[in-house]
């Protein structure tokens, strides 16, 4: 998956978690929760569904690189890249 | 008695099979129609059941769907609902004097089937196990939704008493008001069980499932040929004040809860017993000072079971006598077993019987179990009556555990 890619893929994915929330706005540097209204189990939500769809297990240790668009796709795209 | 020592009903939120309130609930009752279809489940593929087809957009984001349960939808569209037929305005009353008490046969049999079937593609996986299986689950889950929803600060719980549960909501807010720890109850019992598998499949292996090639027709309590048990969906909130309250407010009083009772049978994890169902009816006539034969209605929870149905009908006789003059009827022909909102669902009802005088039918008895031929069993059309004063309505559950209400039409 390209960057483009990942980053669209993520946006869906917290559209189906917070489907009330206004997505098309979504800053890529300026932290996911503090521009939409998101809680600490939707954002366990994100991390399942990375696991559902593309077997990728983010360790708890790694959860602070998925705060921002850009910095999950900065995390996910070499990870994705034989997606 | 004081007025704040007497609680009347003063709002109604429910939705059943065949309704998502009162005149439409009650209008299907006279009609004789029936809410039953067929629904999918998991491993057993088409059941017969009832569902609702409520909006809970109305009351809910799209988010809270996705977090909470069934239940806790339905419990906050009827609270809702309640509150605005009470005409109260949350944002001017006192949210830390509402309690929240719900009756529930079962809960989170849904949420963690719903997650054994999700892992189950995972080859049983447990990282795939939700982390909202917890708050979905904890018993308190629909009574604890509605506070969220609603801003409600005061206590909330649920009461998990079987089948009785509805009857039970209802006593317990009643009790709270009477003890004085909150000033307005929302008080009732909501079921989400058609989205169990296992409710349906230990029906069937008990020889209790209905079944008929017309889902409409496969409820049939008191009929030859009843089968068993349809599993339906659904819920009934009721605002409960005391009736001071009620008056200061100028608020529309649907009756008066004079009689209740809660007892146990210490038998059997299924059976009935008609002994301990009659000694509850006593209790609750008793405690509403009042005669078998000032009843007018009495509001039966029968089920379709076979021995169910012919232990209700003996504890009914033994209570009446030959010389009764009550008229005998049941929802569950109607909309099927609803489990822990059925004691509530069903009272309400037949509450409308205290202005119009007709007592809905029981619907489903082409052949009148000899056994349960009770006097004035109201069958198939709906019966009008010179007056309705009393009604008392029967839930009985699984493990022995039996309530009665009695509710009184208020005079002003």
């Amino acid at each position: 998956m390209k960057a483009e890619e990942i980053r669209t893929m993520i946006i869906e994915v917290i559209h189906e978690i917070v489907p009330d929330e206004d997505l098309s706005n979504l800053k890529g540097d300026i932290r996911i929760r503090d521009q939409i209204e998101m809680d600490s189990m939707d954002f366990l939500d994100v991390v399942m569904e990375l696991r559902k769809r593309y077997s990728i297990v983010v360790p708890e240790d790694d959860y602070m690189e998925l705060s921002t668009l850009d910095s999950s796709v900065a995390y996910l795209e070499p990870r994705m890249k034989d997606i | 008695m004081n007025d704040n020592t007497r609680i009347v009903i003063t709002g109604i939120g429910l939705t059943a099979p065949n309704g998502n309130n009162l005149s439409e609930f009650r209008k299907n009752l006279l009609a004789g129609k029936s809410g039953i279809g067929k629904i999918e489940t998991h491993y057993m593929g088409e059941v017969i059941a009832g569902v609702c087809d409520f909006d809970p957009l109305i009351y809910q984001k799209k988010k809270a769907l996705r977090r909470g349960t069934r239940a806790g939808s339905i419990a906050t569209y009827c609270s809702h609902e309640a509150i605005a037929d009470a005409k109260l305005n949350l944002d001017s009353v006192d949210k830390s004097r509402i309690g929240i008490y719900i009756g529930i046969t079962e809960h989170g049999n849904v949420e963690t089937e719903n997650e054994i079937y999700n892992i189950k593609q995972y080859d049983y996986n447990v990282d795939f196990w939700s982390h909202h299986h917890n708050p979905r689950t904890v018993a308190n889950s629909p009574a604890g939704e509605v506070t969220m929803n609603m801003g409600v600060t005061g206590p909330h719980y649920t009461l998990g008493a079987a089948c009785a549960a509805g009857n039970i909501g209802l006593i317990q807010g009643l009790q709270m008001l009477l003890l004085g720890e909150v000033d307005l109850a929302l008080a009732g019992g909501v079921s989400e069980t058609p989205g169990t598998f296992g409710v349906f499949a230990a029906f069937k292996n008990e020889g209790a499932l209905a079944n008929h090639p017309d889902p409409q027709k496969a409820s049939r309590p008191f009929d030859r040929d009843r089968n068993g048990i349809v599993v339906s969906e659904g819920g009934c909130i009721c605002v409960l004040e005391r009736l001071s309250d009620a008056l200061a407010r100028s608020a529309r009083i649907y009756g008066e809860i004079v009689g209740y009772a809660i007892n146990s049978d210490a038998f059997d994890f299924i059976l009935p017993n008609a002994e301990r169902q009659v000694e509850c009816i006593n209790l609750a006539l008793k405690k509403a000072g009042i005669s078998a034969s000032d009843i007018d209605i009495i509001s039966t929870h029968a089920t379709a079971t076979p021995e169910g149905d012919k232990a209700e009908c003996q504890a009914i006789k033994k209570v009446l006598g030959n010389n009764s003059n009550s008229y005998i009827n049941n929802t569950k022909s109607f909309i099927g077993h609803t489990m822990g909102a059925s004691g509530a669902l069903e009272l309400v009802g037949n509450l409308p019987s205290f202005e119009d005088h007709i007592v809905h039918q029981t619907i489903n008895i082409d052949n009148l179990d000899p056994e349960c031929a009770l006097k004035n069993l109201v069958i198939n059309e709906p019966k009008k009556v010179d007056k309705v004063d009393y009604i008392l309505n029967n839930s009985f559950g699984m493990l022995g555990i039996n309530s009665v209400v009695i509710v009184k039409r208020f005079k002003g």
